[in-house]
């Protein structure tokens, strides 16, 4: 995308166009002003920020098996601790960093491959498209966790590098299909037509002619992916089949369900790491609510008038 | 009839693609889980021993295209061979199968009623109550995984207030009956399980639902109704509403794939012996011919869901015809 920026062409004078910077410009303007969109950053941001300086917030090793096995919540271990003696809420605050690590990277390659195949499938159109539909058609029956977890199957120990294929591999559909939808309907418009009659190349259409006009769609369709992938990514950890070396809220889920946290009084073991899949998840359908809304404005809150509800 | 065909095409290509993956899986995939679960079947009568030879292509020195049609056919005709309990792997599944179909399916029936009201409701008085507070709640939920919901009802309702059991589908010691006492203590393990389900993709149905009779409802043919002074509840159900669950119709059979996954999780969480605890039990035992099984049974059932729910949007809507 650093080429849409590069390229110097003379604006042509045709009303449709938006520079890549400027959409940007109207999109944080947007969400500055929808309510969801500013608490789903919000919880974002805090989010981010623990992950990025855990040791702030926490102290000691998350992974340091030292206190007392599987007690229940006190003051010096507010959330209790683990069946071998760790710290639970030590384990949540290191465990957002990869948490939040994995999500991101899935949710943009997914987006990735969503643009890549959506917009060629569009743009090119004929045989092409035929095929890349029909390949993202599968992809989207094919049921997701039972296909993730026979995947997962040969991947099990491998860590944080196959999680991440695995859910790649079964994410990037959806966004695929929409992107597609959206590239045939632009395929057409009169901007487009000009830049072929200009006589530009095809990479410099997509990018700088199409791609701007998708923004607000590919960061949906970014946003889309990460919610998948914080709740597909936490259930495949909690069934025990993701990264289980490593401390994420995922595999905390995990050994709390298989030493029984919730029955031995140790319930914030598994409630606190769930709610915080839980929040993350919130705040990126937040901000894809509110992104709906931005792109569709017919399905903004309206005020509710008196003689409509007469009618 | 043309659309019936493309259906029925797409239909029988993403079936034959299914079968291609469950196929190359173990083929492609680094590790050598085929050898691994052969190790346990040492001393096996032969025939055994060489059905799961030709499953994993190993052991014997037939060419893979040999062996993909050998398995093709053995998928078709629902031989998959035996699981690590040397039970044939459709026996197994059958005896899992009644307990998920009756809990996804009225988990499933349940949510998408009441999704799709609350939706009708919701876009009608946009703005109120229901729409600006309960929808969006719901809306959330959906986005909230499904293991959380599933720990925290067990934890409030099962081990805080010990309304209901904490797992499994009936008490240990009933013997499965058609008595009223049987089937009340086999619905009081539904409870919690099936409610996980409901909460978690009612949201969903809610959502689209709505959007889509907020369009409806500013099409020219609801204000010629309005104009023509139907009542409100004809309006809203026979006119807009009407129209309005066809995209919800659709989206029912991509839902279903979605809801067996979270079955899955569901079923784990609350050791329910449905075929999701079956495909997890399969996957940690490495039981590989259950687990190949169970994700082809997976992907059959929402296939033709599909495929049903593409008839029904054209027996509904005759425009998809021509698409």
């Amino acid at each position: 995308m650093a080429s849409a920026f590069a390229a110097p062409e003379p604006r042509p004078a045709v009303a449709e166009e938006h520079g890549l910077l400027e959409a940007a410009g109207r999109l944080g303007r947007a969400v500055a002003r929808n309510h969801k969109a500013s608490l789903g950053l919000l919880l974002l941001v805090f989010v981010t920020v623990v992950a990025a300086f855990p040791g702030v917030i926490a102290h000691g090793d998350p992974q340091a098996a030292i206190y007392d096995q599987q007690v229940g919540p006190s003051a010096s271990h507010i959330f209790g601790t683990t069946q071998v003696g760790q710290d639970v809420f030590t384990q949540l605050i290191y465990g957002t960093r990869l948490t939040l690590i994995i999500t991101v990277v899935v949710g943009a390659l997914c987006t990735l491959i969503s643009v890549l195949v959506g917009v060629t499938a569009a743009y090119v159109g004929g045989v092409v498209d035929s095929g890349l539909s029909l390949v993202t058609d599968i992809f989207l029956i094919i049921p997701t966790l039972p296909l993730l977890i026979v995947l997962s199957t040969y991947l099990s120990g491998s860590g944080t590098i196959a999680i991440i294929a695995v859910l790649v591999v079964t994410g990037w559909a959806f966004g695929a299909r929409q992107l597609r939808a959206q590239g045939l309907a632009l395929r057409t418009r009169d901007f487009l037509e000009a830049a072929r009659v200009r006589g530009e190349r095809r990479p410099y259409i997509i990018l700088v002619e199409i791609l701007p006009n998708m923004l607000s769609l590919v960061v949906a369709s970014f946003l889309g992916s990460a919610v998948y992938t914080v709740a597909t990514a936490a259930g495949l950890q909690f069934l025990g089949l993701g990264n289980s070396g490593e401390i994420t809220w995922g595999t905390m889920l995990h050994f709390a369900q298989q030493n029984g946290a919730l029955e031995s009084g140790n319930a914030w073991w598994a409630l606190a790491p769930g709610a915080a899949v839980a929040l993350l998840g919130t705040a990126f359908a937040l901000l894809n609510y509110a992104f709906d809304e931005i792109a569709n404005p017919a399905l903004r809150p309206v005020r509710r008038r008196r003689d409509k509800s007469a009618a | 009839m043309r659309f019936v065909l493309r259906r029925l095409g797409l239909f029988l290509v993403t079936l034959w693609a299914a079968l291609t993956i469950n196929f190359l899986i173990p083929r492609l995939m680094p590790g050598n889980e085929a050898t691994a679960v052969l190790s346990h079947f040492k001393g096996v009568n032969p025939a055994a021993l060489h059905a799961l030879e030709v499953e994993f292509g190993v052991g014997t020195d037939q060419n893979i295209l040999v062996s993909y049609i050998q398995y093709l056919g053995n998928c078709l005709t629902g031989q998959f061979g035996l699981d690590s309990a040397r039970v044939p792997v459709m026996t197994t599944i059958l005896k899992g199968l009644p307990w998920t179909l009756g809990l996804v399916g009225m988990a499933t029936i349940l949510a998408f009623g009441i999704g799709t009201l609350l939706g009708i409701v919701s876009a009608w008085r946009r703005g109120g109550k229901l729409d600006s507070l309960l929808s969006p709640l719901l809306f959330i939920l959906t986005t909230f995984p499904v293991f959380f919901i599933a720990l925290l009802l067990l934890y409030v309702f099962g081990v805080t207030l010990g309304w209901f059991p904490l797992s499994a589908n009936y008490s240990v010691g009933e013997t499965p009956s058609l008595t009223i006492p049987f089937v009340l203590d086999v619905l009081g393990h539904a409870v919690l399980p099936g409610l996980t389900l409901v909460i978690t993709t009612s949201g969903g149905w809610i959502y689209t639902m709505r959007n889509n009779m907020v369009t409806t409802l500013s099409e020219d043919y609801v204000r010629m109704a309005r104009a023509k002074g139907l009542s409100s509840w004809r309006i809203m159900l026979d006119y807009s509403a009407r129209n309005a669950i066809l995209p919800n119709l659709t989206g029912f059979a991509m839902q279903l794939g979605f809801i067996l996954g979270g079955s899955i999780l569901v079923e784990y969480t609350f050791s329910y012996p449905g075929l999701g605890y079956l495909f997890f039990t399969g996957t940690t035992n490495h039981d590989l011919p259950l687990q190949a099984a169970l994700f082809l049974f997976y992907t059959l059932a929402v296939l033709v869901c599909v495929l049903l729910a593409d008839f029904a949007t054209a027996w509904l809507d005759p425009r998809t015809r021509d698409a």
